[in-house]
């Protein structure tokens, strides 16, 4: 999927000293408090991280506070929907005003009446009911369905939540678009659709606050953030 | 001309093709009024300004603005991609502020569809949805004294239903929405000085969402924040303070003693004390009702382990170290009887646990062995071999201690082995009550013989001095009957016992008292411990089939009402112990070396007809 790519990170991970016994554990806390929230300095939300923890020294931060700093190397798996981008998601809830799908199974996403009458028309039945193609009526989409839309918009605000549209080319009902959509359909035999590997280096430092209480059950809030330094290179 | 359309609507509101009249003439409104205010027509105006007053969320409703109510949330259901954050200000916040307790069935319907509608449009309100939801936990304010009635016993249950089944749709549709749902909820989690229907009903209706994918995804959030507001509730009762002073004599006595001659001032005492603490009990006392229906209700449904895996973890980081708590730790106590095999035991080993890692901090380590102590000793649900299993982990590691000690070879204070007399009290805890049904299996009864507490007990470190003084007494005395230690031993502990006595006015270093699962003294609660929960006037010692006056009062003690009981033996302890005192004081003074050499000899005159004499068990209430 277009949205998904990998990077690579230098980070300083500050660490609270009561967990000075197993830093390993407690950077990938800290890392893992940021999981599925967006973050504008990787300019999406981390799905997954995997961390190397550079040697065995670590810089005591200045000030009050006594957190100590652990340089890592970390590969980051990112999810980041740009305008434009084609995504696939599963129908969850639709009706005349509105489709709602799921991306990746976590991430939602809105089409709303305005980016779907053009090409499909509503079809009440029951509680529910089905969009159909004013061009194709075996073209439907239902709930269940496995779609394919453009992005239109996306808030980062609110975890990277989806407005998208059904109105450019090549989007639609994914079984429908892999018999009656030669693009798409050769796309698909290509494999061409495979995640690109975008080799971004992010030097960047982390103010991260370790929860006191190791053992809690609740991820702590999302700590206090610093940014010091950025510096791309590719 | 706007007038007479409206007319036109409520007249055939029935009719599906009027429904949809009304969903364009609605999707009409949205769209004339979505611009600059000084440029809106005023007729549309007008319009819009009727719509506000059918979504009026203060209005009260006839029957048919009810149905008109119904019908307009409908279309706006159909229409959410015209509403407009910030040109239909008005009209969400009367969606947003109204309140389902009012509503007829098929009006919640319709409002909830529109909210979960709203939620999933590119989370523009799905924080606004959220807490409308969260916001309907509980009843308005005028509501609560009714919520009791049966009739609306039923209402609230659909509710809460309701409530619920947004909430997962929502979270179907936005699988984020959960994260969110959390930040709410505490906030909106009642205070301490809520009042107790408020409290009552949110954590009522919050825990219901505690089941299938909500309970995966914020299960463990709901259950903390019900047992943090448990636990402040706890530690703002102040009633047992008062008679803190008086609780830490004649632990034992305490349950067995009668109401005595100084009834009526120790009442009214007594009373005074439980009036200034009502208010926080009677909040705990619902709560806890709603928390041990939650816990039945996951058991019913198979999912208790799953539970009681969460618990424990909220148990160890919100329960354990809180000082002197006083029931919320009962949660514990109910989850572990609903399942006695897997939960029972579990909790017993989670407990000794703590208490043996070295990495845990000393508080958390003493804390835990007192728990284990009074859990053993009052859960009726745990089995003798369980008991003695893990009598055995805290015996063995009493006597790796002592020999680390031996090797040091170092005298020091009491306070730094506090961890090892806080071990020792919890074992010889257990065996007061424990020690009788034991023995009446033989192998345990083999196991427990073989343990080494008497080596234990008089090591050096002389725990039998620093521990409670009713709890080594009544140990002892048990101890003795049963023959628990070897002959030669006897001499050691009669000395212990005597310097003991000399001890008790100073107090010296004693070991602070603390034992979690003492008798349960909220009334309406009660209920769910008190078929497990076992009362020391109940408890078979070593040497009571030979006391007749004991029986006697074990029988009288099955008649008062326990709570009452409970407190007023609070009271009237005081007394009794400065008789027991002076009597002791009065026997050491006359011939105290011969005194307790006809103990001897009489205690082992009664031990060799023991068995002959050993009385049937007296049942239980049921």
């Amino acid at each position: 999927m277009e949205a998904l790519r990998e990077a690579e990170a230098e980070l300083t991970v500050y660490v609270h000293p009561s967990n000075a016994a197993d830093v390993r554990r407690a950077v990938s806390r800290q890392l893992s408090t940021t999981l599925f929230s967006y973050e504008d300095r990787f300019e999406g939300v981390l799905l997954a991280h995997e961390v190397v923890v550079n040697g065995d020294r670590a810089k005591i931060l200045n000030g009050l506070v006594p957190y100590f700093g652990v340089p890592v190397h970390a590969n980051l798996l990112l999810y980041s929907p740009q305008p434009d981008m084609i995504l696939e998601g599963k129908v969850e809830l639709l009706g005349k005003e509105s489709i709602h799908a799921i991306v990746l199974g976590v991430f939602s996403a809105a089409i709303m009446a305005d980016d779907i009458n053009e090409k499909f028309k509503f079809k009440r039945k029951g509680d529910g009911g089905k969009f159909i193609s004013r061009s194709d009526r075996h073209h439907v989409i239902r709930k269940g369905s496995m779609i394919r839309f453009s992005v239109k918009r996306v808030d980062t605000e609110m975890n990277c939540h989806i407005t998208g549209s059904l109105l450019p080319p090549h989007t639609g009902s994914m079984p429908w678009l892999s018999t009656h959509d030669a693009e798409y359909a050769s796309e698909i035999s290509s494999g061409t659709r495979r995640p690109s590997n975008v080799g971004i280096k992010i030097k960047n430092e982390q103010d991260h606050k370790t929860s006191d209480n190791e053992d809690s059950v609740i991820n702590s809030e999302r700590p206090h953030k610093k940014s010091r330094k950025r510096a791309w290179e590719e | 001309m706007g007038a007479e359309l409206r007319r036109d609507d409520m007249e055939v509101a029935e009719e599906d093709i009027s429904d949809s009249q009304a969903f364009r003439f609605v999707e009409h409104v949205l769209q004339s009024v979505r611009m600059d205010p000084f440029q809106v027509d005023l007729r549309d105006k007008e319009e819009y300004d009727s719509l506000l007053s059918i979504v009026d969320s203060s209005k009260k409703r006839s029957y048919d603005d009810e149905a008109l109510l119904v019908t307009t949330l409908k279309a706006l259901s159909e229409a959410v991609s015209k509403i407009d954050i910030m040109y239909h200000h008005a009209l969400l916040n009367n969606i947003f502020t109204m309140s389902i307790w009012y509503l007829n069935s098929d009006t919640r319907d319709a409002l909830l569809s529109l909210i979960t509608r709203l939620a999933a449009v590119a989370d523009q309100f799905l924080r606004e949805c959220l807490q409308m939801l969260v916001n309907n936990f509980t009843p308005p304010g005028s509501l609560t004294a009714f919520i009791g009635q049966p009739r609306w016993l039923a209402r609230k249950k659909e509710i809460y239903s309701q409530l619920h089944e947004s909430l997962r749709m929502i979270s179907d549709t936005v699988p984020l929405a959960p994260r969110m749902l959390k930040d709410i909820i505490d906030r909106s989690m009642p205070k301490l000085f809520d009042n107790k229907a408020k409290m009552v009903s949110f954590v009522e209706c919050m825990l219901g969402l505690d089941n299938d994918r909500m309970g995966d995804l914020i299960g463990a959030l709901l259950l903390a924040k019900v047992v943090d507001l448990l636990t402040e509730l706890d530690v703002n009762i102040t009633w047992e303070d008062i008679l803190q002073d008086e609780h830490n004599k004649g632990i034992f006595d305490m349950e067995l003693e009668d109401l005595g001659e100084d009834e009526d001032s120790l009442g009214q005492e007594g009373t005074k004390a439980l009036f200034g603490g009502n208010a926080c009990a009677e909040k705990l006392d619902g709560l806890m009702v709603v928390f041990c229906e939650h816990l039945k209700s996951c058991k019913e449904h198979g999912r208790l382990p799953q539970e009681f895996d969460i618990l424990k973890t909220i148990f160890r980081a919100s329960v354990l170290r809180v000082h002197k708590s006083k029931f919320a730790q009962f949660i514990m106590f109910y989850a572990c009887s609903l399942d006695p095999e897997i939960c029972g035991l579990e909790f017993a080993l989670f407990l000794s646990d703590i208490f043996i890692k070295k990495e845990e901090d000393s508080i958390s380590r003493m804390s835990a062995v007192s728990y284990v102590g009074s859990y053993l000793s009052r859960a009726r649900f745990i089995s003798a071999d369980t008991v003695v299993g893990i009598l055995k982990r805290l015996v063995d590691w009493c006597v790796d201690y002592c020999d680390l000690q031996n090797n040091i070879r170092i005298t020091t204070k009491p306070i730094n082995h506090q961890i090892f007399y806080a071990s020792c009290q919890a074992v010889m805890y257990i065996l007061c009550f424990r020690l009788r049904s034991i023995m009446d299996y033989p192998n345990l009864k083999a196991q427990l013989f073989n343990m080494p507490f008497g080596y234990i007990l008089t090591h050096p470190l002389e725990p039998l001095k620093v521990c409670l003084p009713s709890i080594v007494d009544e140990f002892l005395r048990q101890a003795k009957a049963a023959r628990l230690f070897n002959a030669s031993v006897h001499s050691e502990f009669e000395d212990a016992l005597e310097s003991d006595l000399s001890k008790t006015f100073g107090g010296m270093n004693r070991l602070d008292m603390f034992f979690p699962f003492d008798p349960y003294l909220l009334k309406e609660s009660d209920r769910y411990m008190r078929p497990n929960f076992e009362y020391w006037s109940m408890v078979k010692t070593t040497y009571n089939n030979y006391n007749s006056d004991v029986d006697d009062e074990l029988v009288d003690l099955d008649a008062p009402e326990m709570n009452v009981g409970s407190l007023d033996d609070h009271v009237e302890i005081d007394l009794n112990s400065d008789d027991d005192l002076e009597y002791s004081m009065n026997k050491m003074s006359i011939t105290p070396n011969r005194s307790f050499f006809h103990q001897i000899m009489a205690n082992s005159d009664t031990g060799l007809t023991m068995p002959a004499r050993i009385r049937p068990s007296i049942s239980p209430p049921s």
